[in-house]
């Protein structure tokens, strides 16, 4: 049994990464956001920031897309992660090849993705050529926008392209653990396929399905530079709007910034926080069945 | 499932994986290449030849990148392997807050981070170092690192280690000979993981290198938003390459060591 002092060595180096730069940042963001900076003679907190940020029209209307472009991306490639595990657990002639190419887009860089989808789905590229050369297109313009659009239907496409077999993989290690005997009862008891998946697979894989989810949607509503890269100038993220204001030549805005900053991680904590709940339960929960 | 179902699953999948990216090997080669014709009208080098140059800085940048990264992934192992191991083998008071705390940095974006800490950064002299740089790629990748070798710790038996002491191994040569062979694929994915956090980080890397530290991501940029396609598919090419050449050779133990990906799956 290891004494307190043996523990504090192992955990205090990783400790002290944590609180001086990620809390360090965090806090001393938090500061500038409140007009508080008692180094520089700032030693009135202010929430007029908060204020400006939060009655402005253009903080709505980012509000609003950020959300919408992480719920999408996210809900697609939880769909297709497990899909795509499923065919992967299963035997066929190529498989492992398949899975190997099932796992290309995690080392690729987001700002590589973007890059591709440029090249594939501006109203030049390569999908509108092979449309073309189809023959059901006659001219770029008769293809829709998609890189630049309201919808930022490139910005969410690179982002199910990267987080698929990001979720994918870790549904893929729970089901290889999962013994076929569930499955082989559920089916001798007249279970369908799409039963054996909702009640027996469903139920197995929800724990490491939600909880990679939770990182790609955390990860898809804080970055900016794909929605920087593909999206409209106006309105565009919460994360593009707070990176604007803070490179902005007024240094006025960098307490704007900063604010933004703050509500962005606020909503992702509080993400956080019901997720740790539903995961405590759910071990409560597993609990008392055992 | 059907065998046309699943072949026609497998088609997509391909598919879907590889049309966003193989283009960019072509596009790195084209000269001319107007709709709508499938291949460029006209071939030719221009793009890796600006590559090459003194002014493109590609070269500069590509090693800056891996230096970093590899920084980060030693600074990671070396702090992050005896945190994880804390953290999954042993019970203490306040775990759960420094869970809590450690993984936080996975959810509260890397902008936010840098934005705060820049003007401490500042003050203390570590804007536009490549130390300063090191520190703030660490705060995104040291809990990946974390995460995926607690997930390997929580499968880990500790009987071994404590054989090979009560046969009189001292501590170093029980790790050495006992507890990293065990671990080893585990840290393989853990390392890999890290390495590419540091790879494809930006915001942070422009902020706090403030220009002086020139990584990938840096060069690539412009090219993708000013539309210049062959030197943006040739960069991109330069920038995935060696992640992919690493990746295929840890890709096996990828999905053979569960334990790893399941470290992913417990946040």
């Amino acid at each position: 049994m290891p004494n307190q002092l043996r523990l504090t060595l192992m955990l205090g180096p990783a400790l002290a990464v944590i609180l001086l730069l990620f809390v360090g940042g965090v806090v001393v963001g938090l500061g500038q956001s409140l007009d508080y900076m008692p180094v520089i003679g700032l030693r009135v907190p202010t929430l007029r920031h908060y204020l400006a940020v939060l009655t402005d029209e253009g903080f709505r209307s980012a509000l609003l897309l950020t959300l919408y472009i992480s719920l999408v991306s996210t809900g697609l490639a939880m769909v297709l992660a497990v899909a795509a595990a499923l065919l992967l657990r299963q035997n066929f002639y190529g498989h492992r090849l398949v899975t190997l190419i099932f796992q290309i887009p995690l080392p690729v860089p987001h700002m590589v993705a973007a890059a591709g989808f440029v090249l594939l789905l501006t109203q030049s590229g390569l999908l509108a050529r092979l449309i073309y050369s189809v023959g059901w297109l006659t001219q770029p313009a008769q293809f829709p926008v998609l890189v630049f659009d309201r919808w930022n239907v490139a910005t969410i496409l690179v982002y199910v392209w990267k987080e698929t077999p990001f979720i994918g993989l870790v549904v893929l290690a729970v089901l290889r653990g999962v013994s076929q005997e569930y499955e082989e009862m559920a089916r001798t008891l007249g279970a369908n396929p799409w039963q054996r998946f909702r009640y027996i697979l469903l139920p197995l894989l929800m724990p490491g399905l939600v909880s990679t989810s939770v990182i790609v949607f955390a990860y898809t509503f804080g970055s900016f530079e794909v929605p920087l890269l593909l999206g409209q100038r106006y309105p565009n993220t919460l994360p593009v709007m707070a990176y604007r204001a803070y490179i902005d030549p007024d240094l006025q805005q960098r307490p704007t910034a900063m604010a933004i900053g703050m509500i962005i991680t606020t909503i992702v904590i509080a993400l956080l926080a019901v997720y740790r709940r539903y995961a405590q339960r759910r071990q409560h929960d597993g609990l008392l069945f055992r | 499932m059907h065998k046309f179902f699943r072949w026609l699953l497998i088609v997509g999948l391909v598919l879907g994986v590889l049309l966003p990216i193989l283009p960019q090997f072509v596009w790195s080669f084209a000269y001319n290449w107007f709709f709508p014709s499938l291949l460029p009208q006209k071939w030719g080098w221009r793009a890796w030849l600006y590559l090459i140059s003194p002014t493109a800085k590609v070269g500069e940048a590509w090693l800056n990148s891996a230096s970093l990264a590899l920084a980060v992934v030693i600074l990671s192992v070396l702090i992050g392997l005896p945190a994880a191991r804390a953290l999954s083998l042993h019970h203490f008071r306040g775990k759960r807050v420094l869970e809590w705390l450690i993984m936080a940095p996975m959810i509260v974006p890397g902008l936010v981070v840098v934005m705060g800490i820049h003007i401490l950064f500042i003050r203390y002299g570590l804007a536009d170092t490549f130390a300063g740089v090191v520190l703030i790629h660490l705060v995104p990748a040291l809990p990946y690192f974390i995460l995926v070798m607690s997930g390997v710790f929580a499968n880990y038996d500790t009987a071994l280690e404590e054989t090979a002491r009560t046969l009189g191994a001292n501590e170093w040569r029980t790790f050495w000979y006992i507890t990293l062979p065990a671990i080893f694929p585990g840290l393989l994915i853990a390392a890999l993981f890290t390495f590419l956090v540091s790879w494809s980080q930006y915001i942070t890397t422009v902020l706090i290198g403030g220009g002086r530290i020139v990584t990938l991501p840096m060069v690539l940029f412009p090219f993708i938003s000013a539309s210049n396609h062959p030197n943006a598919a040739a960069i991109s090419v330069v920038f995935i390459l060696p992640a992919i050449v690493i990746f295929i050779f840890t890709a096996r133990s990828l999905h053979q060591e569960a334990s790893a990906m399941n470290g992913l799956g417990r946040l």
